[in-house]
């Protein structure tokens, strides 16, 4: 049990780091302006980061584990160790990560490691939603503030009463946001221990809980505690310096960047759009900062294209390449330090 | 709108209104009082002359009340630095008028026949600049499409109650008015600049409503 948990840690850890850094992407302005208090914003992030986990994260979890499935727990710690340490490494050098792409980039690591062929297809899948994500967010942000441009330029709302709505609209979106955030991510999080730990489903009265649910549960839990302990910090740094928007405009980014991450984690979306005979997108975590920088630039343009920061452009494209390669790089190294000096087996 | 909904934004709403309907009053009332002079209604102008001090106190009452409850309510927060500002700008346009009317009462200064007319029309449209900011500080809270041409009307009275003010100083001090003695040309130039002044104020808020208008935009 004590080895189990030993294993797990490099998840919760990552978890923590996901929780830390990316509730500012969703409360960041709202907090940062103080039109949320923070402790308002950690609860409704709890909640919503733990129910987005438990039922609907199955979907992104499952194309990483068609991408590879990592065979043993030592394995799976070191995967999500490599990924974990990644994060850290980039963060340090102040580029914008996402655990998404770490963890991906860890997995690779290990089919590298282990021999084994990494499936193309899905890995296009994966780096064709990391760069169509950003773009969908932006569009979604355009669209959503040229509706609200004339909504209030037509609406005639006092300005208490707007505060009082915008108010409201940021916990609203706030909520959707950690339920997206929880859907998509976990599986950066808990993805890799999946199909190695068989949990018995657990039933409480007429709900059943999967292995998978329970393991996502964890993680979720693990994402809160990085959002009570370490993000209110985020928030009011970074989460005000990137987005010097207006409230009204930090509800648009948190509509559009949560929408972008909740239609590449929703099988029910997916299931309906197919039912429709719409295009759908594949299940794939994606990153919830560059959703954000995505919607920004959006809004940035459709305010008439001022205001676009190149230099930051260019930072996340570094980010984008650097991360994966150097999370599969750790990867590899560590599952030789596992497999021959920890005498643990890793395939 | 329900009560229970707003609450506390509500309240402010009222308070606001309340606050803008003072300054309002006080331009009416400064109006009034200085038509009453001109027109050499003595008697009726003192006996309301305390009406202006009132209305400078509860607008006073009210601004103060207005910032408190932004403060502790934690209400609008990114336009709470503009909103503050204009409430305080706007409570001087009160003051100043009352200051005028008290300035007339104490020094009764004589006013020409002749320049009745031209007096009437400086009062009415530095009046009227003060009724336009009210008009465009309430579409700043309401309407916010509708500041600039608020604004604009604003311009537009100041920039005729500028040439009103000219015209009078250069009658005053032209052959026309040879039969007023210096001191008194001097104190008659004195109340035109400060009636005048009102519509300056007014003009200068204006500027201020429309860059917190535009800050506004998302």
């Amino acid at each position: 049990m004590i080895e189990v948990i030993i294993y797990l840690s490099s998840g919760l850890f990552l978890g923590w780091s996901l929780g830390a850094n990316d509730a500012a992407n969703i409360f960041g302005t709202a907090v940062g302006s103080k039109m949320v208090k923070f402790s308002t914003a950690a609860l409704i992030m709890t909640i919503f980061v733990i129910l987005g986990s438990v039922v609907s994260g199955a979907g992104a979890s499952h194309t990483l584990g068609a991408l590879g499935q990592v065979g043993t727990l030592p394995a799976a710690f070191v995967v999500a160790f490599a990924a974990a340490v990644a994060v850290y490494w980039m963060t340090k050098l102040g580029l914008p990560v996402s655990t998404s792409h770490s963890i991906v980039g860890g997995i690779i690591g290990w089919n590298l490691y282990s021999g084994l062929a990494t499936d193309l297809g899905v890995l296009r899948e994966i780096v064709g939603a990391w760069i169509f994500s950003p773009v969908l967010s932006a569009f979604f942000a355009v669209v959503l503030y040229f509706i609200f441009k004339k909504w209030l330029n037509n609406a005639k709302i006092h300005l208490l009463h707007l505060d009082f709505y915008t108010r409201w609209g940021l916990l609203i979106v706030g909520a959707f946001g950690a339920y997206s955030l929880g859907a998509n991510n976990i599986a950066n999080v808990m993805g890799v221990f999946i199909g190695i730990m068989e949990i018995p489903a657990y039933n409480i009265g007429f709900l059943t809980f999967s292995g998978a649910q329970q393991l996502f549960l964890l993680g979720g839990i693990a994402i809160s505690v990085g959002v009570v302990s370490y993000s209110k910090k985020v928030m009011l740094t970074v989460g005000t310096n990137i987005m010097d928007i207006s409230p009204i405009g930090a509800f648009i980014v948190v509509l559009a960047s949560s929408t972008t991450l909740f239609i590449f984690a929703s099988a029910a979306l997916k299931n309906f759009l197919i039912m429709l005979g719409l295009p759908s997108l594949p299940l794939v975590p994606v990153s919830s900062s560059q959703a954000v920088v995505g919607a920004v630039l959006g809004l940035g343009i459709a305010k008439g294209g001022r205001n676009i920061n190149f230099k930051l452009l260019g930072k996340i494209g570094v980010g984008w390449i650097l991360t994966p390669i150097t999370a599969a790089v750790i990867s590899f190294i560590l599952l030789f330090f596992m497999q021959n000096v920890f005498i643990r087996s890793v395939v | 709108m329900p009560h229970i909904l707003f609450g506390r934004s509500r309240e402010l709403e009222i308070e606001i209104t309340e606050y803008l309907d003072l300054v309002n009053q006080g331009a009416l009332t400064f109006k009034r009082d200085l038509k009453r002079y001109i027109k050499k209604d003595f008697e009726i102008f003192e006996e309301a002359l305390t009406d202006i001090k009132e209305i400078e106190n509860d607008a006073d009452e009210h601004q103060k009340d207005i910032k408190y409850k932004l403060y502790k309510y934690m209400l609008i927060p990114d336009s709470r630095a503009d909103v503050l500002n204009i409430i305080e700008e706007i409570d001087t346009i009160t003051d100043l008028a009352k200051e005028v009317i008290y300035e007339i009462s104490i020094e009764k200064p004589i006013i020409p026949a002749k320049l009745e007319s031209d007096f009437l029309e400086l009062v009415e449209n530095s009046a009227e600049a003060v009724d336009m900011l009210v008009k465009a500080v309430r579409s700043f809270f309401e309407e916010i499409a509708q500041v600039n041409d608020y604004v604009n009307k604003v311009h537009f009275f100041e920039h005729e109650a500028d040439k009103n003010e000219e015209r009078l100083k250069r009658r005053i001090f032209s052959e026309e008015c040879q039969e007023v003695e210096i001191a008194y040309k001097l104190q008659l130039r004195y109340f035109i600049e400060e009636i005048a002044a009102l519509s300056d104020q007014a003009e200068m808020i204006s500027e201020e409503v429309l860059v917190a208008a535009v800050k506004r935009k998302i």
